[in-house]
C-alpha cells in the first residue's frame, strides 16, 4: 500500500511541504519510489509562459540525451529553459542516472495549424516516442510527461531524500499542485514507470492500495487502439486512462468517472432521477468496473483536483483545508502536515458515492454525491 | 467332454462377466419380494427357479450322497438390448440391501452392442472418467498481505452477468443523446440453465425447474434463465409472466415455433432471449433427435407432429444458403419478432471455427452474444461416437474467442456463453469461474442440474445414459406418466433453488480471497494457474507448481 499526499493552493508553494507530509505517513511506504507531479509551475530563475509544453524524464546516459535531442529537433520543438537540478548523487540510490530532464520547449511552428486536439495528440505521441525509443536502447530514457504547465518527478528511494537528493528545498520550482506518492512496492518490480502519478493528456492520477480488475481493465483499454493506453507497468496506471477516457474520449462531466468506476447498484439505479441513462453506461463500460480498495487523487489539466473511493471504501483518505488552500493525504498526519492551520472539524472524508472536486478557483469544496442529480442534462 | 454345438456361443453371445454393469444378488437377504424386478427400467432381472445341490454327510456313517433343492433366484439378462445399464434402481428399491450393481471394466459389450448394423446410440454425457482440464485449473491470485482478503459472508457482492449486445460506450452516448435504438440487454445471473427441451424433459422435469427458476428470482433474487431447447413449451408459460425467465430456442426442426409465433399477440412479457442453435458439443454436426419413444400426446401437439415418430431435426438450417446470411437472416427475423427488444444469439459446437462464427458476430449489429457448447456437453440423444469423440474441448475455444475480442477491443460487446462439462465431477462453480476468468460470461450447464436438481442417475462410466429411449429410472428425462410421475416438481424446484444457493455461496468464496466483490471476474487471467505447463502456455494462464 502506498501513501499519498497532495496540495492544491491558489499561490505556488515548494514541493517540499507535501514530502514533509509524506514524511509523517513513512509507516505505510518501504522506500521503492517516489513520484512527484507539479502543476501551475513558477521558476526562480526562468518566467515561463503559459502553453508552452514541458519535457520531464531522465536520460539515463549521454547517448540517450543526445537521441532525446535529435528528436525533439526532429520533430521542430525549439528548447527554451532547461532546469538543471543540484543534484547530490550520492543521496541517490540509482547510478545510471546522466540527466534528469525537465525543460521548456516552445511547440513547433508546423503545429500552429492544428486544433487543440491534434496537438494534444501530437504532444503525447511524441512522448511515447520517446519512451519507446528509450525502450528500444536498453531502457535509457525515461519521458514521464510533454505537456504544458506539468513537471514530474519519479525516482527510487525514500521521498524526503529525494527531495533533498534533487533541491527541491531550495524554492527554485514552486508550484499550484504537488502530488507526491511514496511507493510500497507490491506486486510489479521497481519500475520509475510504476511509480504514481499517472500522467496522460493532461489527466494525472495517483492512487493508493491494489487494483484487483486490474487485468480486465487493462485488456479492455489496450483494446482501444488509443496510442496514450499503454505501459501498464502498475495496476493503479488504469485510473489515469479511465480519467482520462471518460473526460476526453467519452467527453462526459467529471461526475461519470465515479459513475463509471464504481457504479450504483439496481436498486439505487431505480431511484436515480437517471438511472436509466446510468444503467446503460454500466453496462457499457463494465469493463472500467474497479475493484479497489483504492483512493484515487487526481487533477486535470484546468487545475481541478478530485478525489474518489472504491466503492468498498477500505482506504480512506481525507480532504482539508482552507479557501485557496486544500490538501488531501491518504492519512489525516498528512493533511496536518500540509496545512496545519485549518478548521479540522471541517476534514472531509468521502463516502463510496462521494466525489470531491476542488475547483480552480479552490474557495470551496464541490463534494458530490452519486445519487445526485447527473449534470449532463441531455444525456438524461 | 460335450460337444461343440451343444455350447450356446455365438459370436454375439455374452455371460454376465461381459457386460458393463453386474448385478451382485445376496439371496441370504433377499425377500423375494420382486420390487428390483418391477422396477428396472430395462428388465434385465429375471425371476427364475434355480437347482442347487447339497452334498450330504452322515459323520457316524458311510452314507455319503446329495439332495437337491429348487429356489427362485436371479439372473440378469444378457442381451444387449436387456443388459444392466448400472443405474441402480433395483438397490434403491430393495429393502434389505439384497442387489445392486458393480462396474465391469473389462466389458465385451461393447463390441457386440452395434446389432442390427446400427451404431450404438445413447443419451448422456461424454464417456470420460476423471477430472477435466477445468477441475485442474485453479484460483491463486490472492489477497494477502498487501491487500487484505474481503469477507464472504459480509461484503456485498455483485456477479451478475450481461446477455445481450452492449455498444461501445462512445457509440452508446452517442444514441442515448440522439433517442436511437439502444440494444436490449439482460442482467442475468452467470449460470444458466442449459438447454434442455420440453420433450427431452419431462414435465414434471421442466415444470420443476421453472418452478425453481420463479422462486430463485421473485423470492431470492437471484436472476436465473433457463433455456429451453427445441421444442418450445407448454402454451399457458408462453402467456405466462414467468417467460421472462425463458430463453426459446429455435433449431433446425423448428418445432414448438407455431405455438410460440401463435403466442407472442397475447404474450404478458418478452422471453429473456432468443437461442438459435446452429450446433450442440454433444453431437456436432448433428440435429436434434428425439426418438419416437418420447414422442408422447402432448409433445406431439406443442410440436405440430404425429405421436411416436422420430423427430430428428436437420443438422443444418436447411432453408439458408450460408452460414452468414442464416446468422444475418435468422437474428434479424428473430429481432423483429420481438420488435427489437430481445436479444437473440446463436449457439454453436466447440470448434476450431469459433472464431470465424464471431468475427461475423461482431460485425452483425443485431447479434447479441455467442454461445458455444464443447466437447462435453450432454444431450438426450446421440450416437456414441458423436457423444465421445467428435467437437472441441470449451477452454481454449472460449479462451481463443476472448483472446480475439480482446485484439479488437470488443470484449465487453458480443459476450461469449460457454458450456460443455461445467460441473461434471461436480465442481460446478471452479469450472465456471475458470471460464469465467477464462473469457467467458457465464456458462450453461445441463448435465449438472439434472444431477443436483433431480437426482439423474448418468455418469461418464455409462451409466443408466438411457435418456434416448424415454425410460429414465428418475422420470427425469421420460414422457411416459408412469414413470415421470416418480419425479415431484416440488422437489426439483427445492433442489434446484438450493442448488442455486449453494452456487451463490461458493461464487463469493472464490471471489472474495482474489479481492473482487464489484463485478463479475470476466477475463481476470491473472488469477487462474494450472499445473500443466502446454496447458498453461495454451491459455495464456500462469503455470503454478
Amino acid at each position: 500500500m502506498c501513501r499519498l499526499a497532495m496540495k492544491t493552493a491558489s499561490e505556488t508553494f515548494s514541493p517540499f511541504t507535501v514530502l514533509e507530509a509524506m514524511e509523517s505517513m513513512q509507516e505505510g511506504y518501504d522506500g521503492s519510489g517516489l513520484g512527484l507531479l507539479l502543476r501551475g509551475l513558477e521558476f526562480s530563475d526562468y518566467k515561463y509562459q503559459a502553453g508552452d509544453p514541458i519535457l520531464s524524464g531522465i536520460a539515463h546516459t549521454p547517448e540517450a540525451l543526445h537521441r532525446l535531442n535529435a528528436i525533439m529537433d526532429g520533430k521542430g520543438f525549439e528548447l527554451k529553459y532547461d532546469h538543471e537540478f543540484e543534484v547530490k548523487r550520492s543521496m541517490i540510490e540509482a547510478q545510471d542516472r546522466h540527466k534528469y530532464v525537465l525543460r521548456v520547449y516552445a511547440q513547433p511552428k508546423a503545429w500552429d495549424s492544428f486544433s487543440k486536439d491534434e496537438v494534444e495528440g501530437e504532444l503525447m505521441m511524441t512522448r511515447i516516442g520517446l519512451r519507446l525509443d528509450g525502450a528500444a536502447h536498453g531502457d535509457d530514457l525515461t519521458a514521464f510527461s510533454l505537456w504544458p504547465d506539468v513537471a514530474m518527478i519519479k525516482e527510487v528511494g525514500w521521498p524526503l531524500e529525494i527531495g533533498q537528493a534533487f533541491g527541491l528545498n531550495n524554492d527554485r520550482i514552486k508550484s499550484r499542485i504537488c502530488f507526491a506518492q511514496g511507493r510500497q512496492n507490491t506486486n510489479y518490480g521497481i519500475n520509475l514507470y510504476a511509480c504514481h502519478p499517472f500522467f496522460i493528456q493532461g489527466v494525472a492520477t495517483m492512487t493508493n492500495g491494489e487494483n484487483t480488475a486490474f487485468v480486465p481493465i487493462m485488456d479492455w483499454l489496450s483494446g482501444k487502439s488509443f496510442p496514450g493506453y499503454m505501459g501498464y507497468q502498475s495496476d493503479s496506471e488504469v485510473f489515469a486512462h479511465i480519467l482520462h477516457y471518460v473526460t476526453k474520449q467519452l467527453k462526459l462531466p467529471l461526475q461519470a468517472y465515479k459513475h463509471v468506476m464504481t457504479p450504483l447498484n439496481n436498486k439505487e439505479l431505480a431511484a436515480h432521477p437517471q438511472g436509466d441513462f446510468l444503467l446503460g453506461l454500466r453496462n457499457v463500460c463494465r469493463r472500467l468496473i474497479i475493484d479497489g480498495p483504492n483512493a484515487v487523487i487526481g487533477s486535470l489539466p484546468d487545475e481541478t483536483c478530485l478525489l474518489v473511493m472504491d466503492a468498498k471504501k477500505l482506504r480512506p483518505a481525507t480532504v482539508g483545508g482552507k479557501p485557496g488552500e486544500w490538501a488531501v493525504a491518504s492519512e489525516i498526519c498528512g493533511v496536518d502536515a500540509m496545512i496545519p492551520d485549518r478548521d479540522r472539524s471541517k476534514d472531509f472524508q468521502p463516502m463510496r458515492e462521494h466525489t470531491v472536486i476542488i475547483p480552480p478557483d479552490r474557495q470551496e469544496l464541490e463534494i458530490w454525491s452519486q445519487f445526485d442529480q447527473f449534470p449532463l442534462v441531455q444525456a438524461a | 467332454m460335450v460337444s461343440i454345438r451343444s455350447i450356446p456361443s455365438r459370436p454375439g453371445s455374452l455371460s454376465p462377466n461381459d457386460l458393463p454393469w453386474i448385478i451382485q444378488h445376496r439371496e441370504d437377504r433377499c425377500t423375494l419380494c420382486g420390487k428390483c424386478a418391477a422396477v428396472c427400467p430395462v428388465n434385465t432381472l429375471k425371476l427364475t427357479y434355480m437347482r442347487k445341490r447339497m452334498p450330504k454327510i452322515v459323520l457316524n456313517s458311510s452314507e455319503r450322497g446329495s439332495s437337491f433343492k429348487t429356489f427362485v433366484g436371479i439372473r440378469q439378462n444378457t442381451d444387449v438390448g436387456r443388459r444392466c445399464i448400472g443405474c441402480g434402481s433395483c438397490a434403491m428399491v430393495c429393502p434389505n440391501e439384497a442387489i445392486g450393481p458393480v462396474f465391469n471394466e473389462n466389458d465385451r459389450y461393447r463390441f457386440q452392442a452395434t446389432a442390427g448394423g446400427d451404431a450404438t446410440k445413447r443419451g448422456g454425457r461424454r464417456n470420460e472418467p476423471g477430472g477435466s482440464l477445468l477441475d485442474r485449473i485453479i484460483f491463486n491470485r490472492i489477497s494477502m498481505l498487501t491487500d487484505p482478503a474481503l469477507d464472504a459472508g459480509r461484503h456485498e457482492f455483485a456477479y451478475n452477468t450481461l446477455l445481450g449486445r452492449v455498444l461501445p460506450p462512445e457509440e452508446y452516448v452517442r444514441r442515448k443523446l440522439s433517442g436511437e435504438w439502444i440494444p436490449p440487454v439482460r442482467e442475468i445471473f452467470p449460470f444458466i440453465i442449459g438447454s434442455m427441451s420440453f420433450g427431452a424433459l419431462s414435465p414434471n422435469m421442466w415444470l420443476g425447474l421453472l418452478q425453481g427458476v420463479a422462486y430463485c428470482n421473485e423470492v431470492l433474487g437471484i436472476p436465473v434463465v433457463m433455456a429451453t431447447g427445441e421444442g418450445g413449451c407448454p402454451p399457458w408459460v408462453l402467456r405466462s409472466p414467468f417467460l421472462k425467465y425463458i430463453i426459446l430456442q429455435v433449431a433446425s426442426g423448428y418445432f414448438g415455433w407455431d405455438e410460440i409465433i401463435r403466442a407472442i399477440p397475447e404474450m404478458q412479457c418478452d422471453p429473456a432471449a432468443i437461442e438459435i442453435k446452429y450446433g450442440q458439443g454433444a453431437k456436432p454436426g448433428d440435429g436434434g433427435l428425439l426418438m419416437w419413444f418420447k414422442v408422447s400426446k402432448l409433445i406431439a401437439r406443442l410440436r405440430g407432429v404425429p405421436e411416436g415418430v422420430d423427430l430428428p431435426s436437420p443438422p443444418v438450417h436447411q432453408t439458408l444458403y450460408s452460414i452468414e446470411e442464416s446468422v444475418m437472416k435468422m437474428i434479424q427475423s428473430m429481432s423483429m419478432a420481438w420488435n427489437f427488444k430481445v436479444p437473440v444469439y446463436p449457439k454453436i459446437s466447440g470448434s476450431t471455427s469459433a472464431k470465424s462464427v464471431l468475427n461475423n458476430l461482431v460485425r452483425n449489429p443485431y447479434a447479441s452474444a455467442l454461445m458455444i457448447d464443447g466437447i462435453d456437453g450432454g444431450t438426450g440423444a446421440a450416437y456414441d461416437i458423436s457423444l465421445n469423440a467428435t467437437g472441441h474441448p470449451i477452454a481454449s475455444n472460449v479462451r481463443d474467442c476472448y483472446l480475439d475480442l480482446c485484439k479488437q477491443g470488443k470484449q465487453n460487446e458480443i459476450p461469449i456463453f460457454a458450456a460443455g462439462g461445467v460441473g461434471k465431477n461436480g465442481n460446478v462453480v471452479q469450472n465456471a469461474l475458470a471460464l469465467i476468468m477464462l473469457g467467458a460470461s457465464g456458462v450453461h450447464m445441463g448435465k449438472f442440474i439434472m444431477q443436483s436438481a433431480a437426482g439423474c442417475l448418468g455418469s461418464e462410466k455409462n451409466r443408466c445414459n438411457v435418456c434416448n429411449v424415454g425410460i429414465c429410472p428418475k422420470g427425469i428425462t421420460s414422457q411416459n406418466p408412469k414413470i415421470y410421475r416418480r419425479l415431484d416438481p416440488d422437489d426439483v424446484a427445492h433442489r434446484l433453488v438450493e442448488t442455486f444457493q449453494a452456487i451463490q455461496v461458493e461464487v463469493k468464496k472464490v471471489m472474495a480471497p482474489l479481492g473482487r466483490s464489484q463485478s463479475l471476474p470476466i477475463g481476470m487471467s491473472d488469477a487462474l494457474g494450472i499445473a500443466d505447463k502446454d496447458a498453461a502456455d495454451r491459455l495464456n494462464i500462469r503455470y503454478v507448481c
